[in-house]
């Protein structure tokens, strides 16, 4: 078993990243191209380019802002240039970033053009990647880390090996003091009243089944054509043998672990307020649209078991991959940072799989980069709740 | 030798190969994971890894255990040891 210690990087707020990026984010659509440029003019430096941020209005553009200056605030950022098109909206995403006390400044588009634009924000990011790549790593206690998990591409050896594994690693963190975080609303269906027992209070729980039945209500009913069964379960679950959503629900609820209850129940992209403990949040169960969310809400390390081997990464916050698909870990070995699958032939014991886990966890924090950071997968997906005005 | 199949509970109507070779007619040995106990089921089918085989003769209608819980109902009748999936299983939700 590890010492339960890493290293990280102290952010001014006292929360700890285990990265250290200077990103270049931008505002909408139209600074995409901006900000990259200015990416490739600045080594060190890392652009989000994202596909959204223009006559959004309501809860829509409250999640829009709540995504792009959660990601932002997430320790595992140092520093932060926004680029938008015009200064008002460009602005309010650097004031919220601006409230955790690091370095962000902004630039609109609008009288500057792409090419002023470029060079005044090169050498604002320029200055930040002199200043962030100074910053020493620190001693920090599991106490510290804020951990997601999501599953993908599940299959049949997810619910029996990887997801538990997952789970083992939340029941041991979660009495050292740990945040942590699962989602995926529309996956949990056929185990909701399973899942809302799990609550640590009554409040949580109902909570919970009202997200649900919200979820239920306003998404798909309203929307579902004939049934969801060629997209909850996915193409790629059944392939691996999953055959209903129910039987991959209770498959993903063994990612939380066997005795951890959750404390409350956050909006996409909601940072916890509760202190230390399990959350869930309301998110689509598509893997880059849920690690998104969980990133802005300031987690800095993700749990991602797959079954028939799902490829997703994050830009800001590492995603480690393990798999029990003995094929997954053979034909698609990349991608998996940790093989459970000894666990199907009775070689390796759930606990043993969850110290390996956890092992691996500790060492990302250190610094290991991911098989997802090794090969350079950044999606970054906004969830939209609907059409912009 | 490691197990052909194994069960969540001892309550389920199947057991998820985790073999690349379950071959029709073969005696499969599987692990029931809450219990400890040890069973056989012989193969009616070939079953790929992950898919799931029958322990019991199961009729048209019947609901199907896994975890020890409702994962939906047959849609047709399935004999011990055969193939279980979309094609003889539905949810009851959407």
């Amino acid at each position: 078993m590890a010492n339960n210690k890493f290293t990280g990087y102290r952010r001014e707020n006292g929360r700890v990243g285990i990265r250290n990026h200077v990103i270049i984010l931008p505002l909408d659509d139209l600074s995409n191209a901006a900000c990259e440029a200015v990416a490739n003019n600045i080594k060190g430096t890392l652009a989000i380019p994202h596909p959204y941020g223009r006559l959004q209005f309501g809860a829509d553009l409250d999640l829009h802002f709540r995504t792009l200056i959660g990601t932002g605030c997430n320790p595992n950022v140092a520093a932060v240039v926004v680029i938008g098109i015009e200064p008002g909206w460009t602005g309010k995403v650097v004031d919220g970033i601006a409230k955790t006390g690091k370095p962000v400044e902004g630039f609109a588009i609008e009288r500057n053009g792409d090419h002023k634009t470029i060079e005044m924000a090169s050498r604002k990011a320029k200055e930040f990647v002199h200043w962030a790549s100074e910053k020493q790593r620190e001693d920090a206690d599991i106490s510290e880390l804020w951990i997601s998990v999501k599953c993908g591409e599940s299959d049949t050896t997810s619910g029996l090996a990887s997801n538990p594994t997952v789970g083992n690693v939340i029941d041991k963190v979660d009495p050292l003091g740990a945040h942590t975080c699962f989602g995926e609303t529309s996956e949990i269906t056929g185990a909701e009243m399973i899942c809302a027992e799990r609550a640590k209070t009554k409040e949580a729980g109902e909570k919970f089944m009202k997200t649900f039945q919200a979820y239920m209500d306003e998404v798909i009913e309203p929307h579902k054509t004939s049934d969801l069964s060629d997209s909850q379960p996915t193409k790629g679950n059944i392939e691996g043998g999953l055959t209903t959503i129910e039987e991959k629900a209770f498959g993903n609820l063994e990612k939380i672990g066997k005795k951890t209850r959750y404390v409350d129940v956050l909006e996409p992209a909601e940072e916890p307020s509760k202190g230390p403990g399990l959350y869930f949040m309301d998110t689509s169960s598509a893997a880059a649209e849920c690690v998104t969310l969980q990133a802005a809400a300031g987690f800095v390390v993700h749990l991602f078991p797959t079954g028939q081997g799902n490829v997703i990464g994050n830009p800001i916050e590492p995603v480690i991959k393990l798999t029990a698909n003995p094929r997954t870990a053979r034909e698609m070995a990349e991608h998996i940072d940790v093989d459970v699958s000894g666990i199907l032939r009775r070689e390796m014991t759930l606990d043993e799989a969850g110290d390996a886990l956890l092992e691996m966890t500790l060492r990302t924090c250190n610094g290991r980069h991911t098989a997802a950071e090794a090969l350079g997968h950044r999606e970054f997906v906004l969830t939209k709740l609907y059409r912009s005005a | 030798m490691p197990p052909h199949f194994l069960v969540h509970n001892p309550q389920d109507s199947a057991g998820v190969i985790v073999v690349e070779d379950a071959k029709a007619g073969m005696e499969l040995e599987g692990w029931v994971m809450d219990t400890d106990e040890t069973i056989h089921v012989a193969a009616l089918d070939t079953i790929p890894i992950g898919h799931k085989v029958a322990l019991t003769d199961i009729k048209n209608g019947d609901t199907i255990m896994k975890y020890g819980h409702d994962i939906g109902k047959a849609v047709a009748d399935i004999p011990r040891g055969g193939h279980m999936h979309v094609h003889n299983v539905k949810t009851k939700r959407w």
